[in-house]
């Protein structure tokens, strides 16, 4: 019915969060707080805005799919409400799903999200280890 | 049968990622985020819907699944269609700026 619109909504906040991370990192790179050396280098770590960004284009690419679902279903039309089941009366039965299966999809997705995050870190972590022993390997030859 | 052909895109798109360099100059990961993203929602109504129905939720009526493979292409023709506008914007490779600044000179 509506459920697309929970993920969407926590698209427009995750959206907005990622904005003010990259500004704050951008500040803190120019500053000279944290290395501003390119990704593509090996112990560098991923930024926030970039690990925000693709919980963004999961949510917003998603909720736009479903959406067309939903269009093509008749559950969504161009005009005021938009909505048909607010038209037919079923705004309760509406909001029930938006309350489950819209807070379950919203809630699998940032999952999902947070075990690539963790996967990344795990890898960030490794990577960070293995040239700093390398290092000492070095140092010690 | 959504499901399915969206997981089907995904799968395909991330391996295609995976494999080569010009993928992900390509923004290809985006298109993979995205099929992703669809996916996961989508085994969420499928759950719900197992809840709801139980075992007959696997034997859909042969003309409804047919609909919903249509469905299915559809929403990976227009996943195609957002990936396409967000490379023509992005232009990683500058062809659209070169093509424009070609026709202006």
């Amino acid at each position: 019915m509506a459920c697309f619109t929970v993920p969407a909504a926590e698209a427009v906040v995750t959206t907005i969060a990622g904005k003010i991370i990259k500004s704050k990192e951008k500040k803190e790179g120019l500053s000279g707080a944290v290395n501003t050396k390119p990704e593509s280098e090996g112990s560098e770590k991923i930024r926030w805005a970039t690990k925000i960004g693709w919980l963004n284009k999961m949510l917003w690419g998603g909720s736009a799919l479903l959406a067309f679902e939903h269009v093509w279903h008749g559950e969504v039309v161009p005009f005021f409400p938009f909505l048909t089941a607010v038209k037919d009366g079923e705004a309760a039965e509406m909001l029930h799903e938006m309350a489950t299966a819209g807070v379950c999809m919203a809630l699998l997705v940032t999952a999902a999200w947070g075990m690539m995050v963790g996967v990344v870190s795990m890898f960030e972590k490794k990577s960070k280890k293995e040239n700093k022993t390398a290092t000492l390997a070095g140092g010690l030859a | 049968m959504t499901l399915l052909t969206t997981v089907f895109a995904a799968i395909i798109c991330t391996a295609i990622w995976y494999k080569k360099e010009e993928a992900r100059t390509l923004k290809v990961g985006t298109l993979c985020l995205m099929y992703w993203g669809a996916s996961l929602m989508w085994l969420i109504d499928a759950i719900f819907e197992y809840a709801e129905l139980g075992a007959e939720s696997f034997v859909p009526a042969p003309l409804d699944m047919l609909n919903d493979f249509y469905l299915g292409l559809s929403v990976v023709a227009l996943g195609l269609i957002i990936w396409l506008v967000i490379l023509f914007v992005r232009d990683p490779k500058g062809v659209v700026k070169a093509a424009l600044f070609k026709k202006n000179k």
